[in-house]
C-alpha cells in the first residue's frame, strides 16, 4: 500500500437554514490511494455530492460550517485560503458535475472556457492552450475537434457536453478526479461510452477518481473501493467484490435489492427500501438507518461505530447485527426470495 | 439576417404611424384642444373662429388634416398654432441639450447601477449590501423635480454651497469647460432614479446567476474570482439590463427628461414638449411624439441586435 493521495477524516458539513441547522456531512472518513477508484454510493440527500464539493471548497458560504480535515498533496483542504484552494481546483482535483446540460457557460464557447482554465493554472499563451484544447478534444472523442472548439455549448448534444466537461476536468492533468455522477442526466447508451471513456482516461493518466453516485451499476464496473453513504455517514465500507458478494450493512442490501438483475430469477417484485432518508435537521438516535430498518433491535438506539466487524480488516460497517445474523437475513433482501441461501 | 433588418423596419414604420395617428385623434378631442379657439382668444365672434379654421385647413376631415400634418412634419414645413415658429427647427435647436443630458447622464447611470448593484450582490446580506439597498430605495423613491430643486437649492451659486451654476445650458461648441460645468447637477440628478433602479435589478440577477451550474463549474477551474464574476457571472447577468437601458436612455434621448430639463432650463426637447402640452399645441407635440418614437423603436432594434451579441443561443442561425 503505497502513501494516500487524498485523506479524509471525520469530515463535518453543517448549513444553517431557517428550520435548523442541516447535518449535511457527519463525520466522514475516507482515503485515497493513486490511481484507485473510490465509489460512493447513496440515495439523494445522503451527502455524497456535499462531501465532494466540500474538499474543493465549493460549497463554503455565510451558512455553512465545517468541522474535520481532508488532506491533499500536503494541503490541508477544509481549512485552506482561497487562493491555495484556486491552485488545487482544476489542477489537483478536478470535478465533472451531474448535468452537462447546464454545467457550461451558455455564452462562451466551450473552447474557450477549457482554455481558460489551462492559462489559469499554466504560463502557456492563448495558442499552445488552444492546441492542447483542440488534442483534449480529440482524445475525449469529439469529431472534428479543431472546429467543434469554437461552438457554443448549445450547439452539443448532451453526451457530448459531457465528454467537453471531461476534457476539461483532464486539462490540467489532475492528480484527483472527481465525477460527481456523471451519467445520471444521459440516456442509457450514452451513459456507457462515458463510462468507458473515464476508464480509458483514468488508466492513461493514472488518475485517481471519486465516482459519486446512486446507481451501483455505475460502480460495479469502475470503483476498485466502495463506500455507501446514509444520511450524512459512511455506512459500509470496503473492496468492491466484498461490499457486492458479503455486503453487512442492511441498507447496502436494499441498495443491492433494488437493482433488476438479469442473471438471477425474476423476483416477484424489485426490493424497495420502506420509508423515507431521514430529516438532517433532527436525525434518529443510534443507527440513522434504525427506523427503515427491518432488523432493527435495542441495541440500535446506540450510535455503532464504523469498523471492521468481520474477518477482513478493509471491509467496514456499522451495524450491531452480527456477521452471522446478517448473512443469514440479507438474502431476502437482495434476493427478493424467502429461502434461506445466505452466502 | 437580412430578413430580419427588413421585418424590423416595416415593424417601426407600422408603429410610428399608430403611435402618431392616436396621439393626433388624442389631441384633436381633448376638450379644449381646438386650436381655432385657442388662437381666436377669448373674445372671438364665430366668425373669427371660422376663419381661422379655415386657413389653417381645421375644417377639413380629421384625416385629411392628419396626413396633411404628417406630410408637412417630414418636409420640415409644419410650424406652431401658438409662436408660428417651425416646429421641426425647434427641434433641432432644442437637440444638442437634450444628447447632452441623455448621454452624460447614461454613461453615469448605466456606470453606478453595474458598480453598485455588482458590488451589493457580491456582498449580499453584509452592511455594504444593506447600505446601497437603502441607497437605492431612497434614490427611486426621490421624484426628479424635487431632487433638482433641492440639488440647486443646495448646490448652486448664491446659495449654502454654491459650486454649481443656477441651472442653464451652453453649448459645447461655445465652451466645454462651461458645458460640463452647467450639465453636472442635471446629470447626476437624473441618474439617481435609474443608478437605484438598475442596481437593484442587476443585484437580484446576479445573485440569481451565481447559484448557476456553470458557475460551480468556473469556480471548480481554479479561475480567479474577477476572471469568474467577469467572465461568467456578469456577462450573463447583463442581458435585463441592457434592455432597460435602451429603453430608458432611447426615451430620455426622445425628450422624456421632461423634469430635469424644465427644472434646470436646459432648453432641449423635453422642456420643448412641456411648453407645447400646456398651451396644447398640436404641431409641436405630434412632431415631438415622432421624434421620440422613433428613438425608441430604434433603440428596441439595437437592443436585439445586443441580446444576439451577449448571447449566442438567440442568434438567428
Amino acid at each position: 500500500m503505497t502513501q494516500p493521495l487524498l485523506t479524509v477524516e471525520g469530515l463535518k458539513v453543517q448549513f444553517a437554514t431557517e428550520d435548523g441547522i442541516v447535518r449535511a456531512v457527519d463525520g466522514v472518513d475516507f482515503a485515497l490511494e493513486r490511481g484507485r477508484v473510490l465509489g460512493i454510493v447513496g440515495e439523494s440527500g445522503s451527502g455524497k455530492s456535499v462531501t465532494s464539493m466540500t474538499l474543493l471548497g465549493l460549497t463554503r458560504g455565510a451558512n455553512a460550517l465545517f468541522e474535520g480535515r481532508a488532506m491533499f498533496d500536503g494541503l490541508e483542504l477544509i481549512g485552506a485560503s482561497e487562493s491555495q484552494l484556486r491552485r488545487v481546483r482544476g489542477a489537483g482535483i478536478a470535478m465533472i458535475f451531474q448535468d452537462p446540460m447546464t454545467s457550461l457557460n451558455p455564452v462562451q464557447r466551450v473552447g474557450d472556457q477549457i482554455i481558460e482554465m489551462i492559462r489559469a493554472h499554466e504560463p502557456v499563451d492563448e495558442k499552445e492552450a488552444r492546441r492542447r484544447t483542440i488534442e483534449l478534444f480529440g482524445e475525449v472523442g469529439i469529431a472534428n475537434p479543431s472546429e467543434r472548439v469554437d461552438s457554443y455549448p448549445h450547439e452539443f448534444s448532451g453526451g457530448m457536453r459531457q465528454r467537453v466537461m471531461i476534457a476539461m476536468a483532464l486539462a490540467c492533468s489532475p492528480d484527483v478526479l472527481i465525477a460527481d455522477e456523471p451519467t445520471t442526466a444521459l440516456d442509457v447508451t450514452i451513459q456507457a461510452q462515458i463510462l468507458e471513456l473515464i476508464a480509458k482516461l483514468k488508466d492513461e493518466h493514472g488518475t485517481s477518481v471519486i465516482l459519486i453516485t446512486h446507481d451501483l451499476g455505475v460502480v460495479a464496473r469502475l470503483a476498485d473501493d466502495i463506500a455507501v453513504m446514509y444520511a450524512g455517514r459512511i455506512v459500509e465500507q470496503g473492496p468492491k467484490e466484498e461490499i457486492f458478494y458479503d455486503p453487512q450493512h442492511p441498507y447496502t442490501w436494499g441498495l443491492l435489492g433494488s437493482i433488476p438483475r438479469i442473471d438471477r430469477p425474476k423476483p416477484p417484485k424489485l426490493h424497495a427500501i420502506p420509508g423515507q432518508p431521514p430529516s438532517l435537521l433532527r436525525p434518529p438516535q443510534g443507527c440513522r438507518f434504525r427506523p427503515r430498518c427491518p432488523h432493527a433491535f435495542d441495541k440500535c438506539f446506540e450510535e455503532p461505530q464504523l469498523e471492521s466487524r468481520i474477518e477482513s480488516p478493509t471491509h467496514l460497517d456499522r451495524c450491531w447485527l452480527t456477521p452471522e445474523q446478517k448473512r443469514g437475513n440479507r438474502g431476502e433482501t437482495i434476493q427478493g426470495t424467502t429461502g434461506e441461501e445466505a452466502a | 439576417m437580412v430578413v430580419f433588418v427588413v421585418r424590423r423596419i416595416i415593424g417601426m414604420v407600422l408603429v410610428l404611424f399608430a403611435v402618431s395617428f392616436i396621439t393626433y385623434v388624442i389631441f384633436v378631442q381633448i376638450p379644449g384642444g381646438d386650436p381655432a379657439q385657442r388662437i381666436a382668444g377669448k373674445t372671438a365672434t364665430q366668425q373669427n373662429i371660422a376663419d381661422i379654421r379655415q386657413k389653417l385647413g381645421l375644417d377639413r376631415p380629421f384625416y385629411v388634416q392628419y396626413a396633411d400634418m404628417m406630410k408637412s412634419i417630414f418636409e420640415q414645413k409644419l410650424v406652431s398654432y401658438q409662436s408660428q415658429l417651425n416646429v421641426v427647427g425647434q427641434i433641432k435647436a432644442g437637440l444638442p441639450a437634450t444628447f447632452s443630458l441623455a448621454i452624460g447622464a447614461g454613461i453615469i447611470w448605466l456606470t453606478f447601477g453595474i458598480l453598485v448593484g455588482t458590488i451589493a450582490a457580491v456582498t449580499a446580506g453584509r452592511l455594504s449590501d444593506r447600505l446601497i439597498t437603502v441607497l437605492a430605495l431612497i434614490g427611486i423613491s426621490m421624484p426628479v423635480f424635487w431632487l433638482g430643486i433641492v440639488a440647486r437649492y443646495i448646490l448652486s451659486e448664491n446659495h449654502p454651497l454654491g459650486i454649481f451654476p443656477d441651472s442653464g445650458y451652453v453649448p459645447i461648441t461655445q465652451s466645454p469647460v462651461q458645458w460640463l460645468y452647467h450639465l453636472i447637477l442635471p446629470w447626476f440628478v437624473l441618474a439617481v432614479l435609474f443608478i437605484g433602479f438598475y442596481g437593484r435589478v442587476l443585484r437580484s440577477t446576479i445573485l440569481d446567476t451565481i447559484n448557476e451550474d456553470y458557475v460551480r463549474t468556473a469556480r471548480a477551474k481554479g479561475i480567479s474570482y474577477r476572471q469568474l464574476l467577469v467572465r461568467h457571472v456578469l456577462r450573463n447577468s447583463l442581458i435585463p439590463i441592457v434592455t432597460l437601458f435602451g429603453l430608458d436612455f432611447a426615451a430620455v434621448l426622445g425628450g422624456a427628461a421632461i423634469l430635469t430639463e424644465t427644472v434646470f432650463n436646459l432648453q432641449g426637447v423635453g422642456q420643448y414638449a412641456a411648453m407645447s402640452i400646456t398651451t396644447l399645441d398640436l404641431p409641436p407635440i405630434m412632431a415631438i411624439t415622432i421624434y421620440a418614437t422613433f428613438f425608441i423603436v430604434g433603440f428596441n432594434f439595437l437592443v436585439d441586435l445586443l441580446y444576439a451579441w451577449l448571447d449566442p443561443r438567440i442568434r438567428p442561425a
